[in-house]
């Protein structure tokens, strides 16, 4: 086994995991389906009023983000427990915390980016005023990776788990709390005139520090799901 | 062998920890009757009703305690998480997962008391406040760790899991309340603070007796748990043949 340097594993790893993703693509559309989907509901539910849907779009917008990554997560690791190749991984010499790294940022890539994407159809359908539009987007680019960073941590304690999925919403969407409150209040602030960059600061800091601390965390939790 | 190596082998040890903690527990219930009688003869009889909340205000003598306590033990969890985690050793991952439903249980009565409490003082029984959400977002973490415990079918693993998880949770939980406390409040600020107290002796008193005595309980009961939840896990090993050979002759 020829022992390859970091950097080198880490694109290694990106560019296998979008492969993979590539040829799953269908599986890779059902989250941002289910994002449509459930963002359509709201005016249903509430009923079409402009100004109403206008108040409610940064928080609703948010938690259907939130649910569709929640979604996603569950198949991180799933696969690749199920066939063994986590058990390579780990057996390759490379650091853990650096593989779950790996797998993260390929998650956001896949699965957070196109939320960040979709947001302006959602903020047309929601009728949030022009103001907050690029607050939402900049709050979603913050926020969605670390809805990644942390979900991962969730999805590697379950992936051992059958029935994982459930569980994980459970584990995960306290943890968002914090977020949810910054990114909304964000974008609540920009539309009403208000200054937002201290909520936009504090959400860079939570970035920063998952950055920092959930990939040793989430590949604790994998080593634990394989022991 | 280092003392100290000693020391924690020796409790790490599941009989030397059954042995001992059989002493501990009788003292920890004496304790906790003995104050709670005290602390609610104060609180309840003693103690003057408020000039503002009236006589609603004795459920601070629950509810306080209560609410303290469920921060206490998760942050207690953690740590016992982080022994367990890094050190292996059974006996903290068996307290952490003993903590888990006490803990739960104590902020449910921190929510429930709150909520009868804030039914007269604000005039309804559930507000968004910050408080109250983070109390309620706490109570969350802990079903988090138990039912994460409970979906493990070998329990070594299963606390491993559920301590992980615990200390993701006590990092998060200060972010938590900070943010939450941002969002929105209307609790009273704190009245007990190493800054000085804005609360009356006469009032002051029951309260640090009730949270005295609800840290005994939580000892008293914490230990209880352990023991029934080692032997359950052990009920094979020599230690446990050897001690229910000794109970039944």
């Amino acid at each position: 086994m020829s022992r390859q340097t970091s950097p080198t594993a880490f694109a290694a790893l990106l560019r296998r995991d979008f492969l993979l993703a590539y040829r799953r693509r269908a599986e890779l559309l059902q989250p941002l389906l289910f994002l449509l989907v459930v963002t359509t509901l709201f005016p249903l539910g509430v009923g079409p009023s402009p100004q109403l849907l206008a108040n409610i779009a940064p928080g609703v917008i948010w938690i259907a983000a939130l649910l569709a990554t929640v979604l996603s997560l569950d198949s991180l690791f799933r696969s690749d427990y199920e066939d063994g190749t986590l058990e390579q991984m780990i057996l390759s010499g490379q650091p853990l915390a650096l593989i779950a790294l790996a797998r993260t940022v390929a998650h956001w890539l896949v699965a957070g980016l196109p939320i960040v994407l979709l947001s302006p159809l959602l903020a047309l359908w929601m009728n949030l005023p022009a103001e907050g539009m690029s607050i939402l987007i900049k709050s979603l680019i913050i926020g969605t990776p670390v809805l990644s960073l942390i979900g991962a941590i969730g999805g590697a304690l379950t992936v051992s788990l059958k029935r994982g999925g459930q569980l994980l919403s459970l584990l995960v969407f306290p943890l968002y709390v914090p977020l949810l409150i910054l990114a909304t209040n964000a974008v609540s602030s920009s539309v009403a005139g208000l200054p937002y960059t201290g909520q936009l600061g504090l959400m860079v800091a939570g970035l920063i520090g998952s950055l920092t601390l959930a990939p040793f965390a989430t590949a604790a939790a994998l080593k634990l799901s394989l022991s | 062998m280092n003392r100290l190596y000693l020391f924690f082998h020796k409790t790490g040890s599941p009989p030397w920890f059954y042995k001992y903690s059989g002493y501990l527990i009788p003292w920890l219930w004496a304790g906790f009757l003995l104050l709670t009688a005290i602390g609610l003869y104060l609180g309840l009889l003693v103690a003057p009703a408020d000039y503002q909340q009236g006589e609603s205000v004795r459920i601070m003598y629950l509810h306080v305690p209560a609410a303290w306590m469920s921060m206490m033990i998760y942050g207690l969890m953690a740590i016992w998480g982080f022994i367990a985690l890094v050190w292996r050793i059974r006996i903290m991952e068996v307290l952490i997962i003993s903590s888990a439903p006490i803990g739960a249980a104590f902020t449910l009565i921190a929510l429930v008391s709150g909520s009868l409490w804030g039914r007269p003082t604000w005039g309804t029984y559930w507000v968004w406040d910050a408080r109250l959400t983070s109390e309620l977002v706490l109570l969350f973490l802990y079903f988090g760790v138990i039912a994460l415990y409970n979906s493990f079918d070998e329990p070594r693993k299963a606390a491993r899991a559920a301590s992980l998880l615990s200390i993701v949770g006590a990092i998060n939980l200060p972010i938590i309340h900070f943010s939450v406390l941002w969002w929105n409040t209307l609790h009273q600020g704190s009245s007990i603070g190493t800054s000085g107290n804005s609360i009356h002796p006469s009032m002051l008193w029951p309260l640090l007796y009730m949270a005295v005595a609800f840290k005994l309980y939580y000892g008293a009961n914490l230990l209880s748990r352990a023991r029934l939840r080692l032997l359950t896990q052990d009920h094979r090993k020599r230690w446990v043949q050897d001690l229910l050979t000794k109970e039944s002759s």
